[in-house]
């Protein structure tokens, strides 16, 4: 083992694996698309027209069941998972556990805010549904709606990308390599977020939301598939160590073929395989967002 | 934090009193000072650590075993007994159950007639900048008053994050507890003024155990004295790591290796997590006002075809109004927008 580190690419070979599996693949991905949808959802309520509230209220909900699934899965995977509000209080004195240098500190407190600012304007939104008492619609209207939604706005996109900031705070082979883990998981939560938006929004909102949803999803694709060149290209010798096996396999197939390539076709030819095709495009967009992540997080771990 | 020099006698010999500002009379007697927290007999703060000389290593593991015993580590490895296929090393690595760990570097010839066994007792380096202690998140992981680092196993809640960040492999998780463990220098111990069990332990001075400043000086003379002594001009010249400023504030267990630091499994360029943050936060940071924008360019897209959709209907439907013998819906027949 010794020998073959003296020969190792990187300082980052060095390091020992944090063992992060597939229960935070889950979260990276989960959480990325509850971003995303928030993101979306927050720019049709404050920049869109009213006939965008059927979508944004869709992004919402989205953003509500995701982030509620990653909660638990972050707790499971912690192996004091009673100690888990270790990381918003002091064990010791009852303060506030708030390390603005640390990612997973402030990714914590993003995760919590998000979801008690998604939660709200979830409630605005059942409320206007006629679901729950008329008396929380209040949170869907006026300044009060507009504050809300930009929280959920910003706080979407921080959630998206935070997570290539938790991997880059790190040693890690690739995690600490790169400097474009946190703009590319950005842009495959917008993406991800973009896609569950239009399968649950699909034939039941605004066809100028489902239009609009549509050319961002298409342009984040787009812009993802520029960072993966970027990033490949200037890894250099930790390419074959990385990629050079399996993962190099389903980050070519899966990720940018199945994910990546194949939507664009099927949003530039929406009627390539009949009425279908967006939906199928995004639910494709949903297999290669999550096999991202798998890629970026398992690679590393498996050196 | 902690003084060696404090006694009860100290605390409890002047009687005056403190009155706060409109309260009552405090007696100074019942407020014992900070030194007085400090355990009888503990080593003054200041920077401890260890001076780890690898060429008197001997390779005995003694390291391994007092550590083992003085911290109720399990040496049982889960009940499985396997070789490490890396000579005679068969604790592997650092990690949560092992806290010290004899590396065995052989260099030898392809037909063993010439070489050299290179032994390392390797460890916690209780780094100055600590990239551990940065990213834990519980704030588990402290400095202590003799600038090591201890992971408060009482805190941690396994979230793994210092794992990967540790620049050495330092850290794992111990399967008995379900934390994040590593070397504490014997912090216990340093508060008995006793030094490091593994110190006490090496039958060679390869550990040495002290104040950084003295250990740096004793390195330095060591470093000295192997270069002035004949060696073969291939073989690499001998050297300190982690004894200078020059990575991570200095290393507190620095090192004197006889051949370059890769060769022991020890990073060349070690870096503090955060080293890497800005470049990525800042264009994560890019990409969201990016996207923002291509959002509001695309919203604003769509508000301005609605409004040529519109006057164009309009203009078609006043067109259908003043002249009824007109035809709608023919594009040619509608100016653009």
């Amino acid at each position: 083992m010794l020998e073959l580190l003296a020969q190792a690419p990187s300082d980052t070979f060095f390091t020992h694996s944090p063992e992060w599996g597939w229960l935070i693949v889950f979260y990276f991905f989960l959480g990325g698309l509850a971003g995303g949808s928030a993101f979306l959802a927050g720019m049709l309520d404050l920049f869109g027209v009213a006939a965008d509230r059927s979508m944004a209220r869709v992004g919402y909900f989205i953003a509500l069941v995701a982030i509620a699934i990653s909660g638990p899965l972050l707790i499971i995977d912690l192996n004091r998972p009673e100690r888990f509000w270790h990381m918003l209080i002091q064990s010791e004195t009852g303060g506030l556990m708030v390390k603005w240098y640390s990612p997973i500190s402030i990714g914590i407190w993003i995760v919590s805010l998000f979801a008690l600012f998604v939660f709200l304007a979830s409630l605005g939104a059942l409320a206007e549904l006629g679901k729950i008492p008329e008396a929380s619609a209040a949170l869907a209207r006026g300044w009060l709606g507009k504050v809300i939604a930009a929280v959920c706005l910003i706080l979407g996109l921080m959630l998206a990308g935070y997570t290539g900031g938790v991997l880059a705070a790190t040693n890690r082979p690739l995690w600490a390599d790169s400097p474009w883990i946190g703009l590319l998981f950005l842009l495959s939560g917008v993406s991800a977020g973009a896609a569950a938006m239009l399968i649950f929004g699909w034939g039941r909102t605004n066809a100028g939301s489902v239009a609009w949803i549509d050319r961002m999803d298409i342009w984040t694709i787009l812009l993802e598939l520029l960072v993966l060149i970027v990033i490949a290209a200037t890894l250099g010798s930790l390419l074959g160590p990385l990629w050079g096996g399996v993962w190099g396999i389903v980050l070519v197939v899966g990720v940018v073929v199945i994910g990546a390539l194949i939507p664009l076709l099927f949003y530039w030819r929406p009627r390539l395989v009949g009425r279908w095709s967006i939906p199928t495009a995004a639910a494709l967009v949903l297999i290669g967002s999550f096999l991202l992540r798998a890629v970026i997080v398992l690679s590393s771990e498996r050196i | 934090m902690a003084q060696q020099s404090a006694t009860p006698a100290a605390t409890t010999a002047a009687p005056p009193s403190a009155t706060p500002a409109g309260g009552t009379p405090v007696p100074l007697a019942s407020i014992p000072p900070a030194s007085a927290y400090a355990p009888p007999g503990a080593f003054p703060p200041e920077p401890l650590g260890f001076y780890t000389d690898t060429s008197v290593c001997i390779g005995c593991k003694a390291c391994e075993v007092a550590c083992k015993n003085w911290n109720g580590l399990s040496s049982r490895n889960g009940g499985v007994n396997t070789l490490s296929g890396d000579s005679y090393d068969n604790t592997r690595r650092l990690d949560g159950q092992h806290w010290r760990h004899v590396k065995f570097i052989e260099q030898f010839s392809e037909d063993r007639t010439n070489g050299r066994w290179l032994m390392m007792s390797d460890v916690c380096k209780h780094c100055v900048q600590a990239g551990c202690l940065e990213v834990c998140p519980t704030g588990a992981i402290m400095r202590t008053e003799y600038d090591t680092v201890v992971i408060q196993a009482d805190v941690c809640n396994g979230c793994r994050d210092c794992i990967g960040a540790c620049p050495f492999g330092v850290i794992d998780i111990n399967p008995v507890n379900n934390t994040a463990m590593k070397c504490t220098l014997c912090y216990d111990r340093l508060h008995r003024g006793m030094e490091p069990a593994c110190a006490q332990a090496c039958p060679t001075a390869s550990i040495q155990f002290g104040p950084i400043a003295e250990l740096k000086q004793r390195a330095q003379a060591r470093l000295e004295q192997l270069k002035s002594q004949p060696r073969p001009e291939s073989r690499p010249e001998p050297r300190l790591y982690g004894a200078d400023e020059s990575f991570l504030g200095g290393l507190n267990a620095f090192y004197l290796l006889d051949d370059e630091p890769e060769v022991y499994g020890l990073p060349n360029h070690p870096a503090l997590p955060s080293q890497h943050l800005p470049a990525n936060v800042g264009l994560a940071a890019v990409g969201a006002v990016g996207v923002g924008l291509l959002g509001l360019l695309g919203l604003r897209k769509r508000r301005m075809d609605e409004f040529a959709a519109e006057a164009r209907a309009e203009q078609i439907s006043d067109r259908g109004a003043t002249d009824p013998g007109m035809t709608l819906g023919s594009d040619e027949e509608a100016p653009h927008a």
